[in-house]
């Protein structure tokens, strides 16, 4: 309430209009208005209208013809609801007030407004603490605030119980037929102004408070995700855009980072074949710049004998080649696991070559493909031929 | 001249996507949200809608929900950045005709649109991958054997697919004519949207806890 307040202050004009807040009012939205003009607590407002009221009727006199001639202002969203409690507040303040006033004439001056005072400012410091700006800061600052409140607190009802008793003392002798009539409207009063409101508002604050902070607390983990990673790639792109291959490796590797924490929260980076591929496949993204599309079907666990390590070896050297030499704008890999047969594939489109005119100490396909894999009981095959592109399909059988 | 309606909700996109698609496509209008997507399709009566998965308002399943369900004959290609299997799967039971991801060139877009207007079904890899792996846990008895498993020729065609295989490179591969891909591909998209598996919805949304 009083924070959208503050915040439509600083946006207005120097000197705004006088209008009636649709946000955060109790009746008309006057006293909202007016202490947004004079830059008051409402509170002030509120408690000097009931004050005007009770003396002699000036505030409601008032209130009515500020309300008919203040034009309106329409909150955004949906129409905010009245803060009943302390509405209920107020008038039950404005009701003990007139009946005090009516009971003793206080009003018309005198001695006997003295312990009216007191005890006016005593609600007035309880007053304070239902106002839901105020709590705020102390529900926050947890004990420490807690602490310095229930000293407010019992100020506050002190100077309650003084004004009473103070008002018992010079008024009783003359009134003696009204004391305990006078002595429970006091108290039931006064309890009522005290406890209700500010129970209320209290749930009602703890509950936006949590909400409240839940919200912040997952706006502050994406804002530092996106921070770390989002903003600073959009940097060094920039810094790099006269390198369309470097752009696109930042670009990629940005991507596929985002899609991770988007959609697979929690995988762990090398307990399986297929995140053991995906890992593979990001990191030669990363060096060559070339994008890499990763397909998985089934999955299984990574064996101890390490069969399946020389496999994924031999299918990160087949990425390499195929990133390095055959200038395909795109790499496929196929990962799949079914039964007992584990088997990878790795296409290109690029400009293929010829299969028997690769020379011996080409260690990329010899070795570190085809070799590897018979080493481990696997089986390579690579099909390709000049302008056709690439495919080197990797099998391998493991027991389950 | 095929025309198309394109919806999603980031004019760059849009535009950009306007610019890559080649001659033979018409781009007959655009569309921000679910409620001008509905309002579009109506009274422009596209041969291809152009679906983005995630919008203001319901997103694509939303308008296939109530576009599809008002007996209108249109066709969708999906056409998203998530390939979140939820979503991808999400898209092809709520009827769309393809899925491709927003990565994808504007030839293959071209040829992508220009088959799901013949009443043909596109596959990105992925989405392959994701049926293959929906298709292959199928302990479970089925209620309908032709509509609850895969055959052997849709098997090899899918995993062709998965591999980054277009259609004439699996129609070679297979020594069948590009027509009959795009027969089995259609096929394993009427079982995709039919079957009444439940593990199917169910796979999908476990996908994403994994």
């Amino acid at each position: 309430m009083a924070d959208q307040q503050t915040l439509r202050e600083t946006d207005d004009a120097p000197f705004p209009r006088l209008t009636r807040s649709m946000e955060g009012r109790l009746v008309g939205g006057i006293a909202q208005g007016l202490a947004a003009q004079l830059k008051l607590d409402p509170i002030v407002i509120r408690l000097s209208f009931v004050l005007l009221s009770v003396v002699d009727g000036v505030g409601i006199a008032a209130y009515a013809v500020l309300w008919m001639i203040t034009p309106r202002r329409q909150a955004e969203g949906p129409p905010p609801a009245r803060d009943w409690s302390q509405l209920a507040a107020f008038t039950a303040i404005g009701v003990a007030l007139a009946a005090f006033g009516w009971i003793t004439g206080a009003a018309q001056g005198g001695i006997g407004m003295l312990p009216f005072a007191v005890g006016g400012i005593g609600a007035l410091i309880l007053w304070q603490q239902a106002d839901p700006e105020r709590r705020k800061t102390w529900v926050s600052g947890a004990t420490k605030g807690m602490r310095k409140n229930r000293v407010r607190t019992l100020l506050g009802v002190v100077l309650v119980v003084i004004g009473a008793i103070g008002f018992l003392v010079a008024e009783g002798q003359l009134q003696a037929a009204r004391p305990g009539l006078l002595f429970t409207a006091v108290v039931v009063g006064g309890i009522a102004v005290i406890a209700a409101p500010w129970l209320a508002g209290l749930s009602k604050e703890l509950q936006l408070e949590r909400r409240e902070r839940i919200r912040q607390e997952e706006r502050a983990e994406v804002a530092a995700m996106v921070h770390d990673s989002v903003l600073h790639t959009l940097t060094l792109i920039q810094r790099v855009s006269h390198d369309p291959r470097e752009v696109t490796r930042l670009a990629r590797a940005q991507e596929r980072e985002l899609r991770n924490w988007l959609y697979q929260p929690a995988q762990d980076a090398d307990a399986t074949l297929a995140a053991a591929v995906r890992r593979i496949a990001a990191e030669e993204e990363d060096s060559h710049g070339v994008p890499i599309e990763v397909v998985c079907v089934g999955d299984t666990e990574l064996d101890p004998g390490g069969r399946l390590g020389a496999m994924l070896n031999a299918s990160r050297q087949a990425m390499v080649n195929a990133a390095k030499y055959s200038e395909s704008p795109v790499i496929s890999v196929y990962a799949e696991v079914e039964g007992e047969e584990v088997t990878i594939f790795v296409k290109d489109r690029g400009k293929g070559f010829d299969l028997d005119e690769v020379p011996l100490d080409r260690m990329g396909i010899r070795e570190s493909i085809i070799g590897r894999m018979e080493r481990h009981g696997g089986n390579a095959r690579v099909r390709t031929e000049p302008g056709e592109g690439t495919e080197v399909m990797l099998t391998m059988k493991v027991e389950k | 001249m095929i025309r198309v309606l394109i919806v999603d909700d980031h004019r760059l996109f849009r535009s950009g996507v306007r610019a890559e698609l080649g001659d033979s496509i018409q781009v007959v209008g655009e569309a921000e949200d679910v409620e001008s997507a509905v309002k579009a399709i109506a009274t422009l009566e596209p041969d291809v809608v152009l679906l983005d998965v995630h919008m203001p308002g319901g997103g694509g399943q939303e308008v296939l929900r109530r576009v599809l369900g008002s007996g209108s004959q249109v066709r969708f290609l999906a056409l998203s950045v998530s390939d979140a299997a939820e979503d991808v799967i999400g898209v092809i039971r709520g009827g769309a005709r393809g899925y491709v991801t927003k990565n994808i060139s504007g030839r293959e877009l071209t040829d992508a649109i220009r088959r799901v207007a013949d009443g043909d079904a596109v596959f990105s890899p992925r989405l392959a991958g994701f049926v293959l792996d929906a298709f292959a846990s199928s302990e479970a008895p089925s209620i309908d054997p032709e509509l609850d498993s895969l055959t052997q020729r849709e098997r090899e065609v899918l995993r062709l697919i998965a591999r980054g295989y277009a259609y004439k490179e699996i129609a070679k591969e297979l020594f069948i004519s590009v027509k009959t891909v795009e027969t089995h591909v259609s096929s394993v998209l009427r079982k995709l949207q039919l079957s009444n598996r439940h593990e199917l919805s169910r796979w999908a949304t476990a996908r994403r806890l994994v």
